[in-house]
């Protein structure tokens, strides 16, 4: 059994959904949960459920909004004198910004982006994608403790029947340190959607989209099934959409439960990049296009004429 | 200003990766190899900071496990002075990478004012070696960097997050920043360029110079496979237009009973 620290973001007071993943999945060890700013009674209780023995909320000058300095010290700060063996997080924007630093910081070992993982004992071993996801490697970390991994949102899924702990909530105030890189402002991106990272439904549209106002029927079948819009790199270096929207090795890796993929011929780099979601439907009208060779559903058939139906016939059940 | 950019060699995009006989790593005889996209980047902004600072340099700096110094030619191409290879057969992880770095720079002699590189390697997708060799060097990092202005001592940086949110960094140098796509458009090297960067210096080390050592390995990989394959899927045609309504049902039921996705 290993003493495990999990570091969870909060979006508002909420906790993002991997750290309930990782709780899940990591049942039998210690669990204790940190995170900075005030969490929300109802993710406290999440977080019970899920199995966190103690949940820390630190909070402290400088640290009203993310920088990677900030939180680092204040986890740092935090973590003197307690002796964790494994400090797990989301391998999300913040996850992996911050766990690599504070891995610095401790002079460690850290395997980044684990899509999967065992433990003999207190030995962490991972499994995570290399290249994009074109293979898969075992990753194992040494040298001293702790260890530091971050987990690739919706890889580990949520546990149906989660052990429960007793959730014991204390604040705490850290000294954040100095902070020579300080945020000025933030700019809300406009979707107001989940990143594509974390989405469980992406709607993905390529070259064949023709122009970035086509990309309006995708944003309508992304909005009955409660989708984020993703695109092909083909698609971006054309502008049709947006570098934030590219899926693929040179764009985002994910690994949503339904990608639907319109007027995109499958190039290697994009496969790599979404080749282990659950469900992969394919609309194009090149029957060849390889595609169809990771979709479990391929519609041959102009995406202009099926996306729109699709909309209507999924709206209809959903309605 | 002393500018300093750190770069490193991938496979190309296109390549299909096969892992060798004893998934210690993968087959890479048959690979071509490019500069990591995201650390163009990175060279593309040092070119344009050195453009508007006069009488800064850039040094391009690798750690390499292929014997071949294509990519720091191509930095030194596209405008680099000069260029550090730290010579190395292993596959470094992140830690052992971010100390290599760090010890080749501080070999240079200059002081760094300004760091950049890619936000990511392509290849092991770590995204780590930025935020260790900050960690290390004692300096504030920015990862995934889409904007940078500089006005004076102070240096504007956005930092692109989940949704398309950007933060707004403001920070004195020396500072490190991990740069993305959007940041700029990379030149291509010229062909003067390309003829002129034979003849620029190409500093190498080993390892061993810059006190690396096996004892800095702090993570290893073993068992590289495939992913595994899926079934093949199940296909409809839906070129004519009185099939369309029909087979879309059909998908749809499949995603509700057989998939339950939906």
């Amino acid at each position: 059994m290993a003493n495990i620290l999990i570091f969870t973001e909060l979006s508002g007071e909420h906790v993002k959904s991997v750290t309930l993943e990782m709780l899940g999945k990591l049942s039998g060890h210690s669990l204790d949960v940190v995170t900075i700013g005030k969490i929300a009674d109802e993710s406290k209780s999440e977080l019970a459920r899920f199995g966190a023995s103690n949940i820390h909320s630190l909070k402290g000058d400088k640290l009203e909004n993310y920088t990677p300095e900030g939180y680092s010290q204040a986890i740092k700060n935090f973590m003197d004198g307690k002796s964790y063996d494994y400090v797990f997080a989301g391998a999300t924007s913040l996850g992996k910004d911050l766990l690599p630093r504070l891995s610095g910081m401790f002079d460690a070992g850290m395997a980044a982006d684990v899509v999967n993982f065992t433990f003999s004992g207190d030995e962490f071993e991972g499994t995570r994608p290399m290249f994009a996801g074109k293979c898969l490697a075992k990753v194992k970390i040494q040298g001293p403790k702790p260890h530091f991994v971050t987990i690739r949102p919706n890889a580990l899924g949520l546990t149906d029947s989660p052990t429960a702990g007793s959730g014991n909530l204390s604040e705490q105030e850290v000294d954040a340190g100095e902070i020579r890189a300080l945020v000025k402002e933030i700019i809300k991106g406009k979707s107001g959607k989940l990143d594509l990272t974390e989405a469980n439904v992406i709607v993905s549209g390529g070259r064949a989209m023709k122009n970035r106002d086509n990309f309006k029927i995708l944003d309508e079948l992304a909005d009955v099934l409660g989708a984020t819009v993703g695109a092909s790199r083909a698609a971006v270096d054309a502008e049709y959409a947006d570098h934030s929207m590219q899926v693929g090795q040179t764009g985002k890796t994910v690994s949503p439960s339904l990608y639907i993929a319109c007027g995109i011929s499958g190039a290697i780099q994009h496969l790599a990049g979404m080749r282990t979601s659950k469900t992969i439907v394919a609309i194009n009208n090149d029957p060849d296009a390889p595609i169809f060779t990771k979709a479990d559903y391929g519609i041959v058939g102009d995406l202009f004429k099926i996306v729109p139906i699709l909309t209507q016939e999924i709206k209809s059940i959903l309605g | 200003m002393n500018i300093f950019v750190c770069v490193k060699q991938v496979p190309d995009t296109e390549t299909k990766i096969i892992p060798n006989s004893d998934g210690t790593f993968i087959e890479t005889n048959a690979i071509k190899w490019i500069v990591n996209p995201y650390d163009e980047y990175a060279i593309e902004q040092a070119m344009l900071v050195k453009a508007a600072s006069s009488g800064s340099t850039v040094t391009a700096v690798r750690v390499g496990a292929i014997k071949d110094t294509e990519v720091l030619r191509t930095a030194m191409a596209m405008g680099a002075d000069d260029s550090i290879l730290v010579e190395t057969e292993d596959n470094l992880d992140s830690f052992m990478t971010a100390k290599a770095l760090k010890g080749a720079i501080e070999k240079s002699g200059k002081t760094p004012d300004l760091i950049f590189m890619g936000k990511q390697a392509i290849d092991s997708d770590c995204l780590q070696v930025p935020s260790i060799l900050a960690q290390m060097m004692n300096l504030p990092s920015v990862s995934n960097v889409m904007g940078y202005e500089a006005n004076g001592n102070t240096i504007t940086l956005k930092r692109e997050v989940e949704g398309g949110t950007i933060e707004i960094y403001e920070v004195a140098a020396p500072v490190i920043a991990a740069c993305t796509k959007g940041l700029n458009t990379p030149r291509y090297p010229s062909l003067p360029g390309i003829m002129k960067a034979k003849r620029k210096p190409l500093a190498k080390h080993s390892l061993a110079d810059i006190g690396v050592t096996a004892d800095d390995r702090k993570v290893s990989y073993s068992n590289f496979e495939l992913p595994p394959e899926k079934p093949p899927g199940k296909k409809f045609d839906a070129m004519e237009d009185d099939t369309q309504l029909q087979v879309v049902k059909e998908v749809v039921g499949l995603l509700r009973t057989e998939a339950k996705v939906i």
